[in-house]
């Protein structure tokens, strides 16, 4: 075999490795918690887009000064002259709130605006559509569980799903500690980060089953070397592939979808890291052999 | 694996070029169906407006409404009563406990009962009644609140639609959601404030005699043309429920924008009785609990017709035209969600959803076909042919399009060629052991077969509940991640395997299988 690597002599230190990383996140989503946008937070974002580009940020931040507007942020967006503005006031309690806004805004920068996009999330409807987001995550998971649980044995489903809350709380965290924005289209994106970590897993899985199949006398550590060996240049091709499609969105597919494939883009490397390194160690543990696979068959 | 009998071959290459058809319907100018793929609101532009209906005062005003049939029917029916008390949802009487059996029997009476009301629909009564010592209350059941709430959903729907339709939106969407919500969708509308505004407005028109004084019976109403403080009777003459047209006009003499009302029969009748009465007095034009004008009566109006005036400006004047037209909503109306996007954003997040997608794709092109050569070219044969198919599939569906649907298309084309590349890695390692190639290409085709539906089936339950849990935009990425994989499969396993077949029959020599 070229290019053998023997992984498993790593399992113990990228064991450690994983449980900091997942400590370290665990402890982020606890203290400092996300920076959760508008969808399940509630309140209103502004996309605004401004004629004179010598507009400053301060200036904007300082046509925001009103105290009924609550928390304001406010930050450049992809082009000059584009600025994301968030404010806690839900819009909607006055109908001729955006159109005021809007007056005031360009009275007060003495420029044209352009309101480009305009979200308001009542707080009814931003926490229904958090708990949908937990719950889907949730969901995705149990799923993924299941179905691992049917077509592998049961070791095999347990470490498919470490693996997977793994992949989700480090890209969570990740998150936090970026205080990147959290909202619907980043819960889109952990969901296709569980199915492309998943995708990742089984296929190894698969290996390892059949080599377990195939050579009765190797210790687990052995036949997951082999099968990660055999499947590495998979891996890593299509790692790499869904990588460059991942790396055009996110430098050329506009400012909405930077989060989203930015959330991705980790997604797939810690997926990828996971498959290894969390996933096939967990069968070792359990020191699955063909005899648990045979013993599962009887049944 | 390898043999393809002629059948399915015609049959996989016809279904390509069926979806190659659909996918060029969304070219300008085709004229043969009427099929496409729609764009999302965040990619045309337009808004997305999620509202609420608020049944509180709705229930309390059902419950009013009912006092004067309820006092009757106790008078009429022989049973005393005393402190008769409205609250916010129930009615509670004093009524001695000897009288309460009777009561009971009358009030859950099928048939001929004019308090509480049976509804067929659920084998159930509107109101419930429960005593406790000497005191009746008197609530709306489940069943009425939700039979209330239903009726009042559906009119309100109506209504919104009527509204919406007056202004000229082109093709709007207006849902039920659950059973206290409504969303419309407006695609391509430039100015959400005024339909928000129309949509907000319960305008509920009623006309008042101002008060003489400050006598029981009246309220405070302010006139919103000068902020004046007006007394004005709780008595409703008439109320917009008698209108049966208004339109915006100009006023021959100050030229000033009014609107035009005519009254029903009932309504002309009434107004006419009225002003005759009343002439010199000051009548209050009241829209859901502000003044619009407030003028004096100054001869008695009987032809059915009369006119508002209130310092409007032409816009005002045809949207309170439009309104009382429309009807006035059953209950207040809440806008909960609104996600507005405009026309030239939508473009831009086209331009550069489209021009991600072609890098991404040429990029993913190049790196299959350096790395695996003329079968590389398969692959990407495969990979056109798959995104084609999408697309055909969207138009076929007539799917939404939404800017994380494009993103969902481009991380396809990524995972797409994952098929291929575990099936030509897998037939790598059969021609290590394996002599014939032709045998190596087919134990390696079936070998990974498991392994590719294993791994795409673990995307698709992601996606499905994407779909299920989604919405909006995200719902779009989900259908499109969805599509990718069934024709993703379908490429790699049918026309890929077909293309290499081809070419690993035909090339006796051996000269390509350097994977």
């Amino acid at each position: 075999m070229i290019n053998k690597i023997n992984f498993s002599k790593f399992f113990n230190i990228a064991n450690i490795f994983s449980f900091l990383a997942v400590i370290i996140s665990v402890l982020f989503l606890f203290f400092k918690g996300l920076n959760y946008g508008v969808d399940f937070k509630g309140g209103t974002l502004l996309e605004i887009r401004i004629d004179n580009k010598n507009i400053l940020i301060q200036d904007i931040r300082g046509s925001l000064n009103m105290p009924e507007l609550g928390d304001v942020n406010v930050k450049q967006f992809g082009e000059e002259g584009d600025f994301l503005i968030k404010f806690e006031k839900n819009a909607n309690e006055n109908k001729k709130f955006i159109t005021d806004l809007k007056n005031s805004i360009s009275k007060k920068i003495s420029s044209a605006v352009n309101f480009r996009r305009v979200e308001t999330v009542g707080p009814k409807v931003s926490s229904e559509l958090l708990k949908q987001g937990v719950t889907a995550i949730a969901l995705a998971l149990g799923a993924m569980l299941f179905y691992i649980w049917i077509r592998f044995e049961w070791q095999f489903s347990l470490g498919a799903i470490v693996a997977l809350i793994h992949d989700v709380v480090i890209t969570l965290g990740i998150f936090s500690i970026l205080s990147f924005e959290v909202n619907l289209s980043i819960v889109a994106a952990v969901l296709t980060i569980v199915g492309y970590s998943m995708n990742d897993t089984v296929v190894i899985f698969d290996r390892i089953r059949e080599n377990l199949l195939k050579y009765s006398k190797l210790k687990t550590n052995e036949i997951t070397d082999i099968s990660v060996n055999e499947t590495l240049s998979r891996t890593v091709i299509t790692s790499l592939t869904t990588l460059l499609a991942l790396f055009s969105i996110f430098i050329l597919g506009g400012e909405i979808l930077k989060g989203f494939s930015f959330a991705m883009i980790l997604g797939v490397i810690i997926g990828t890291y996971s498959s290894i390194y969390v996933a096939s160690p967990v069968l070792n543990y359990f020191k699955v052999t063909q005899k648990t696979l045979l013993k599962d068959d009887d049944l | 694996m390898l043999s393809f009998t002629k059948i399915k071959v015609l049959s996989i290459y016809l279904i390509l070029i069926l979806t190659i058809f659909f996918a060029s319907l969304n070219l300008k100018n085709n004229n043969l169906l009427d099929k496409k793929v729609n764009l999302g609101l965040d990619l045309q532009g337009g808004s997305y407006i999620l509202l609420e209906i608020d049944t509180k005062p709705l229930v309390n005003q059902k419950l009013q409404s009912k006092v004067i049939t309820l006092k009757k029917f106790l008078i009429k029916n022989e049973i005393n009563f005393k402190d008769f008390i409205i609250a916010q949802d129930n009615i509670s009487i004093t009524i001695s406990e000897d009288k309460q059996d009777k009561l009971k029997n009358l009030f859950f009476k099928q048939q001929d009962n004019t308090v509480n009301n049976f509804i067929p629909e659920y084998n159930k009564f509107e109101l419930d009644l429960k005593f406790d010592q000497n005191k009746a209350f008197i609530k709306f059941s489940n069943f009425g609140l939700v039979s209330l709430n239903n009726s009042a959903l559906k009119q309100s729907i109506e209504i919104i639609r009527r509204r919406i339709d007056d202004v000229g939106t082109k093709e709007p969407t207006i849902l039920q959601r659950g059973d206290k919500r409504i969303l419309v969708e407006l695609p391509g509308i430039d100015d959400p404030e005024r339909i928000k505004e129309l949509l907000g407005k319960t305008a509920q028109l009623t006309f008042r005699l101002v008060a003489k004084d400050n006598s029981f019976g009246s309220e405070k109403l302010i006139l919103t043309e000068n902020n004046e403080e007006l007394m004005v009777s709780k008595r409703i003459v008439i109320s917009g429920d008698n209108l049966v047209d208004a339109q915006p006009q100009f006023d021959s003499q100050s030229n000033q924008p009014i609107v035009l009302f005519t009254l029903d029969r009932v309504g002309a009748k009434k107004f006419g009785r009225i002003t005759t009465e009343n002439v010199g007095r000051r009548l209050a034009i009241v829209l859901d609990n502000s003044v619009i004008s407030a003028p004096n009566i100054r001869e008695a109006i009987t032809g059915g017709t009369g006119t508002i005036s209130g310092g409007f400006s032409f816009q005002e004047s045809t949207d309170l035209a439009l309104l009382l037209r429309s009807g006035a909503l059953p209950a207040p109306i809440n806008i909960i969600e609104e996600r507005t996007v405009g026309p030239d954003l939508g473009k831009d997040s086209i331009d550069a959803g489209v021009f991600s997608l072609i890098i991404g794709f040429i990029l993913v092109i190049l790196f299959m076909f350096i790395k695996y050569k003329i079968f590389g070219l398969v692959s990407n044969i495969s990979l056109i042919a798959n995104l084609f198919m999408m697309i055909g599939i969207l138009t076929i569906l007539e799917a939404t399009l939404t800017l994380p649907g494009i993103a969902g298309i481009i991380l396809t084309v990524g995972m797409a060629v994952d098929s291929n590349v575990l099936i030509y890695e897998r037939i790598r390692e059969e021609l290590k052991t394996e002599k014939s190639i032709i045998h190596a290409f087919d134990t390696g085709y079936n070998k990974a077969k498991i392994t590719v539906i294993d791994a795409n089936v673990t995307t698709l339950i992601a996606a499905a509940i994407l779909f299920i849990f989604g919405s909006g935009p995200v719902k779009g990425f989900a259908v499109t991640l969805g599509i990718g994989i069934l024709t993703t499969l379908f490429s790699a396993y049918f026309i890929a395997r077909h293309l290499t077949s081809v070419i690993v029959l035909n090339d006796k020599e051996g000269k390509y299988f350097k994977l």
